[in-house]
């Protein structure tokens, strides 16, 4: 049933005026929520509109200040998760709440009241598992797990509880496109249970294919509900954001770009912050094109990116070449003088030191265009750069002087593009660069990036996220264990092709190919 | 057969001076596991020593005297806790903060007792093993805290990776936000672990003080506690490599002694216990990311809910 009924069946969940002040800002203000039995029911928002806290609220993590929470009709007081799952609440949470160095068996154990036998518990896991087709082994240690067996370990978890609400929070952001269909067949079994499914997302697209009705909230408050099927993805993200969302045009390229940076490195040391190893990369990045590289996490991007930038170094100056010049035997600032850029997926502790204020962030990457004359610090220079920075990237922060820390993720993130774009570099390398990004500030790092790329840049773009991928990519690869697929022009690939290869089954690289576009072929 | 005599001696004497390594390690250990690292067990041991033997000269009651140790030691650890836990201070220096005061406090403890002797008492032994041929009269001279310790090992052993609550721990020093979002009390897990660390440090040193020695001398530890610390480090926080450990170490002490002077200074002796961390830490972080995972992944770091 779509449309809360007044009468009738009482509601698995009702919440009436929740209201939660953190310090800095109101996160929940008067929310008001209804879930029917059996009903698939999104929380959509963008991040910061107070959806993970109001869920927090509804599991016991944390107590609201005011309101009240109605279970199957009758007021209750949840003070802690234990009190949540008691009722019959299970949650999923985005990081998901896994003991890495404990068994699938121990991890499910710890979240269910007191049992001994373990042997028993994995009986039933392996039981429920099968039941709704998402197949875990009890015995593995959880830290080996890929995140989408991390997922499905949690999800098994809260089913052995038997939940009549089951709340995820943003499932899908780890998942490949084929594992999203999977988790979607299973939701729609146990909302055919009658059990309810309270989904948080800002993905419009999931939303519309998965969810009968929907709560939209916006800066703590609730803007909407309504059944998002009948909703186009553009009603859904006027009313999420409260305006249209920006259109990004990216004109077609008209011929093949000349090579900027050049990539041929037979195998790679497992490096990087996941630990694989590379084999066999060999590609190429043109001027004034975008070479946008999917794959789940931990496939080997940190490596790939550590690789590019200069943090490893290459036993041969050839593996890679900046605009025809080997480079591969340099360190990071010998590569940077020559024209790269990186901006790193971590933006606090990578991209930039939390405790320096931004004009010294700017210095650390920036200090050869002329902020440092014989070895003296120049502040006019460095507070001019940052302040050109904030101003050309409409960063919103207490001026250059600011610390990095107290910006929020979507402007500090501004603030590193711009620093690493006005270097007017040759190549740039841009690691998930929306990631936790809200539409409007996702939107402005997009079109940043477009632009560079129209003015003759050659941008490695490494991402978790297809649609932005497709949206700015001239060409697309793949990273799955280490090894890169070879790149499809960006109308030829189809995302069943990509999905596929992020899951592992990627094409024998030494075949030729068939586009005739595959630059690894062509050396 | 004097050769065998002797290296039956050096043997059950080894059982003896390993066993305040091995209390106090185990408390240490249980501490670890739940994400807490202690280092202030040196001071932690020397308050034990000090209280308890001040205890028994007062009264000549030996239980009495283990209580009141194990209770101090604890006591220190509490101090600890509130700091570490509710206040969220840093934990290195906390620890390093708790051994400097407890080396201070427990001098003044036992400033009266310097040149006391305590008074006389049965050998506490398990009289049954007394009985044994050739190695009776030897294992009969061990001390019942040492069959103790050698108990509170396999305990801990099967708490920590057979009980639940064992369970329990290690999860909260694994991934403490996990623990706290499926909804265990993570702060109170780890005040009971730091409390049973304090407790079993403070058994360590009246077990010295009161059994092994017996007398009260100012810094008496000399830096058992801190190879009770490097122990658990050595052991890669398995409780078998920490048996393991305080024995190798306690007879290290023991062939110093009857060696002294024969083959090699008694210094590089001293010295062996913290090659062997270093060793072991450098062998650790070299073996890549499973021997790592046998490090709890929290040890160390405070825990802030709601973040």
């Amino acid at each position: 049933m779509p449309e809360v009924p007044e009468r009738g069946p009482p509601l698995r969940l009702e919440l009436q005026g929740i209201r939660k002040a953190f310090p800095a800002v109101v996160a929940n203000d008067g929310i008001d929520l209804a879930v029917a039995p059996g009903s698939i029911h999104a929380l959509l928002g963008e991040n910061g509109a107070g959806k993970s806290t109001l869920m927090k609220i509804v599991y016991g993590v944390i107590r609201a200040d005011a309101g009240r929470i109605l279970w199957e009709g009758a007021p209750v007081d949840i003070a802690s998760p234990s009190d949540a799952r008691a009722l019959g609440i299970g949650m999923v949470f985005q990081h998901f709440s896994l003991f890495p160095a404990l068994s699938v068996a121990e991890n499910i154990a710890l979240a269910l009241p007191a049992t001994r036998d373990l042997g028993a518990l994995s009986v039933r896991a392996r039981e429920v598992s099968r039941r709704y087709g998402i197949p875990i082994d009890p015995a593995r240690t959880v830290h080996s797990l890929s995140v989408g067996e991390r997922q499905r370990v949690e999800v098994v978890r809260n089913l052995l509880q038997e939940p009549r609400l089951l709340i995820m929070d943003e499932p899908t952001s780890v998942l490949t496109p084929l594992a999203v269909r999977e988790l979607f067949r299973m939701l729609r079994q146990l909302a055919d249970e009658g059990r309810s499914i309270l989904y948080i997302s800002h993905k419009l697209d999931e939303v519309r294919a998965l969810c009968d009705t929907a709560t939209i909230l916006r800066e703590g408050r609730v803007v909407g509900r309504v059944d998002p099927r009948r909703e186009s993805t553009r009603t859904l993200a006027e009313r999420m954001i409260g305006a249209a969302p920006p259109a990004l045009r990216r004109t077609p390229l008209d011929r093949r770009p000349r090579e900027r940076l050049g990539v041929d490195w037979r195998a790679l040391s497992p490096g990087g912050a996941d630990g694989v190893g590379l084999r066999d990369l060999r590609f190429e990045v043109g001027g004034g094109e975008i070479l946008g590289i999917a794959g789940i996490a931990g496939n080997g991007q940190s490596a790939l990116l550590a690789a590019l930038a200069g943090e490893m170094r290459a036993a041969s100056a050839d593996a890679v070449r900046i605009d025809g010049e080997p480079v591969g035997h340099l360190g990071v600032r010998a590569r940077r003088r020559r024209g790269l850029v990186h901006v790193p997926e971590e933006r606090l502790g990578r991209a930039a030191v939390p405790g320096m204020s931004l004009a010294r962030n700017a210095l650390l990457t920036a200090c050869h265009h002329g902020l440092v004359r014989r070895g003296w610090l120049r502040p006019g220079a460095i507070s001019a750069f940052a302040r050109r920075c904030i101003d050309t990237y409409d960063v919103r922060c207490g001026g250059e002087h600011a610390d990095a820390r107290t910006l929020s993720g979507g402007n500090l993130q501004k603030f590193v593009v711009g620093r690493e774009l006005l270097q007017s570099p040759t190549v740039a390398l841009v690691a998930q660069p929306t990631w936790g990004l809200d539409v409007r500030a996702a939107a402005a790092i997009r079109s940043a990036l477009l632009g560079m790329r129209n003015e003759g840049v050659a941008i490695l773009l490494v991402s978790e996220d297809l649609d932005e991928l497709f949206e700015l990519s001239d060409r697309i690869a793949v990273i799955a264990a280490g090894r890169l697929s070879p790149a499809r022009r960006i109308d030829e690939a189809g995302v069943e092709e990509i999905g596929r290869w992020m899951g592992g089954e990627l094409p024998d690289t030494s075949a030729p190919e068939r586009t005739g576009q595959d630059h690894a072929a062509s050396p | 057969m004097p050769e065998l005599d002797l290296v039956l001696a050096i043997a059950i004497a080894t059982l003896g001076a390993g066993t305040p390594l091995l209390l106090a390690a185990l408390g240490e250990l249980v501490s670890e596991k739940s994400g807490v690292l202690n280092l202030g067990v040196e001071g932690m041991m020397l308050m034990g020593a000090a209280v308890g033997f001040a205890v028994a000269a007062e009264s000549g009651h030996f239980a009495f005297a283990t209580l009141c140790g194990v209770l101090a030691g604890a006591a220190l650890a509490l101090v600890f806790g509130f700091l570490v836990l509710t206040c969220r201070a840093n934990q290195v220096a906390a620890g390093l903060a708790l051994t400097i005061f407890g080396i201070g406090a427990s001098a003044l403890v036992g400033a009266g007792y310097t040149s006391r002797s305590l008074p006389a008492r049965e050998a506490a032994g398990a009289s049954f093993v007394a009985d044994l041929p050739v190695v009776g009269p030897l294992l009969g001279s061990l001390e019942a805290l040492t069959w103790l310790s050698l108990a509170c090992f396999a305990a801990i052993a099967w708490f920590l990776y057979r009980s639940r609550p064992g369970l329990v721990l290690r999860a909260v020093g694994d991934a403490p936000d996990s623990a706290h979002a499926v909804g265990y009390p993570v702060i109170a897990i780890r005040y009971l672990a730091v409390l049973f660390g304090g407790a079993m440090a403070g058994l360590g040193g009246v077990f010295l003080s009161v059994y092994y020695t017996p007398t009260w001398v100012e810094n008496m530890t000399a830096g058992r506690g801190w190879i009770a610390v490097a122990l658990v480090v050595f052991a890669s926080w398995r409780p078998a490599w920490v048996l393991a450990g305080a024995y190798l170490f306690g007879g290290v002490t023991i062939v110093q002694f009857h060696l002294q002077g024969v083959i090699l200074a008694s210094q590089i002796f001293s010295m062996l216990p913290y090659l062997a961390t270093i060793a072991v830490l450098v062998a650790i972080s070299r073996r890549g990311e499973a021997a790592r995972r046998l490090a709890p992944a929290s040890l160390g770091i405070p825990f802030h809910p709601e973040r």
